[in-house]
């Protein structure tokens, strides 16, 4: 075992993909400033700019260059740097990656798209945003998003593997986090759940960061004698509901939270994927601790009011308890 | 609607216009990535001129020195709006120039003129130095969609340009220079007749697909 931080490993990731693979390669915006101090670091100069590819600010050239040489038979990895910039090549997202389908599954694209999402480093409304129930309904699309250093390497090799368009963000106040990870290979699959902390009165269920709050607020919670279960999703497409059911049924209480406004979240899908096949093992309302309807403030105290957190979990958790 | 042929490395004709410019591009930074020799032909309307794609795609296929070339069927019309009237330049081509890049305009109804420009841009392709503008100045005899009624364009119009109809043109250049004999000309009519006739015949007796195909291959 060694310890690793977030972003070392998805460099690993990357690097070890890139090794056993040679169609796997890689293109995006200021992938050549960011590869001295992000996760393209070093691999540049490993693998030459015809495999690390800088382009220009081109989210469509960028995407759709990513569809092209994937539909070619090729592994690209596309870095659109935050997820907001999605938006500039909405067309490619919504309306291109469906090849596989459109063409009767004679077309398989696998790439992955890298990107950066969320809030808290008081960027304001267009570099905050994680728009997770969105890119839900977005067919075709596989949706990735760790909480660790291990699920970042694991899910980010299984993403790069995968023969389908997988989106795969990072928090960035993740960034830091760091995990045990094994010297060998491995994969974190993609559509499995992980419980990150048992317990029995109420389940939180969540993704990305919230995962970070989820767990802080379940040791506070523990103080007060409440046992909290956190289960980590990892991924949104394919949903691992098998295992937010079983945690349901067994704590009866749950609440489920992601950084994104509460309309149209994916803590909405979640909620009504319980209240429909898991109804009568409810002994609460399910709660969804999500952000207010409103773009994401700039100012620094407004942002925090924004940020479904900590504070927010315990006092849902408190109300239906 | 939209038809690909992935086993004539044909990835589909796209619904939205534009889209495949970047797509297109993908395919050629695939070949140039690989180190073949593969060229891609990226074909689009010009309708799709005017859309950021164009852009995008035109200053990556440059920049990067992608074996691809661009290839512009103008048929001056965009779905029922005529070209020079939402754009202020007549010949297409020039805006190669905005990526330094090489660009022609050719007689789009003449097979051996296309021909030698589109192969003199593979030719250049091949030698890694990039991409090429090719216009191909044609006509829409036809709606943008079956069951267009086309009002918005004048009869003269469409008359004038169907006896500009670039097969028999073809097919008198084959017949005088002796490349083809009319009987051999007629078989291959007749070949061609049949296969579509199959085709659409096939194509009629399949079964429509189950309803559980409803299903299949969102994902590959």
């Amino acid at each position: 075992m060694k310890k690793v931080t977030f972003l070392q490993a998805q460099r690993e990731a990357i690097n070890e993909e890139m090794e056993r693979d040679d169609t796997v390669f890689a293109l995006g915006e200021t992938i050549r400033e960011m590869s001295t101090t992000g996760i393209w670091e070093g691999l540049i100069t490993k693998y030459g700019e015809g495999r690390v590819l800088d382009t220009a600010i081109s989210e469509q050239a960028i995407l759709g260059a990513a569809i092209g040489a994937a539909a070619a038979g090729m592994r690209p990895i596309a870095s659109l740097m935050f997820v907001d910039f999605l938006g500039v090549c909405g067309d490619e997202l919504i309306n291109q990656l469906q090849m596989t389908y459109m063409f009767g599954g004679k077309i398989k694209l696998p790439l992955t798209i890298v990107a950066g999402c969320g809030a808290g480093l008081s960027v304001a409304a267009q570099h905050s945003k994680s728009m997770f129930g969105w890119l839900m309904s977005v067919k075709g699309l596989k949706i990735a998003i760790p909480s660790t250093a291990y699920d970042a390497k694991g899910l980010l090799k299984a993403a790069i593997r995968d023969d389908n368009p997988v989106a795969y963000f990072t928090h960035k106040l993740s960034a830091d986090q760091t995990s045990e990870i094994p010297e060998e290979d491995y994969i974190v699959p993609l559509g499995k759940a992980d419980v990150k902390r048992e317990g029995s009165d109420v389940t939180i269920v969540s993704i990305a960061y919230s995962v970070t709050r989820a767990l802080n607020a379940a040791e506070k919670l523990q103080e007060q004698g409440i046992s909290v279960e956190v289960v980590d999703l990892r991924s949104l497409v394919p949903l691992d509901k098998e295992t937010v059911l079983e945690s349901v049924k067994k704590t009866g209480r749950l609440i489920v939270t992601t950084e994104e406004p509460v309309t149209g979240s994916a803590a909405g899908e979640i909620a009504a994927i319980v209240a429909s096949e898991a109804f009568d093992y409810l002994d609460a309302p399910i709660k969804r601790v999500c952000a207010p309807d409103t773009p994401i403030p700039f100012s620094v105290g407004l942002e925090k009011t924004w940020l479904p957190d900590e504070e927010d979990l315990i006092k849902a958790v408190t109300e239906i308890v | 609607m939209h038809i690909a042929d992935t086993d004539l490395h044909m990835l589909g004709a796209n619904g939205i216009v534009g889209a495949g410019i970047p797509i297109a591009t993908g395919a050629a930074l695939a070949s140039k990535v690989r180190g073949t020799k593969e060229v891609t032909l990226c074909f689009f309307g010009d309708g799709a001129n005017n859309t950021c794609r164009y852009h995008e795609g035109l200053n990556m296929g440059s920049a990067m020195r992608l074996p691809i070339i661009y290839i512009i069927e103008n048929n001056l019309w965009m779905v029922s709006t005529r070209t020079e009237d939402v754009m202020n330049i007549t010949d297409l081509s020039c805006r190669a120039a905005a990526y330094g890049i090489p660009g022609v305009s050719v007689d789009g109804n003449d097979v051996l003129e296309i021909c030698e420009k589109v192969g003199e841009a593979v030719e250049r392709a091949r030698n890694g130095e990039g991409p090429t503008l090719v216009e191909c100045r044609t006509y829409r005899w036809r709606g943008h969609m079956e069951g267009d009624p086309q009002f918005y364009k004048p009869q003269e119009e469409i008359d004038e340009w169907m006896k500009k109809d670039p097969i028999p043109r073809y097919e008198k250049y084959l017949l005088e220079n002796g490349v083809y004999t009319e009987e051999m000309m007629n078989e291959l009519k007749q070949k061609m007749l049949e296969e579509v006739e199959a085709a659409v015949k096939f194509a009629e007796e399949s079964p429509s697909p189950s309803p559980e195909e409803v299903l299949e291959d969102v994902f590959a």
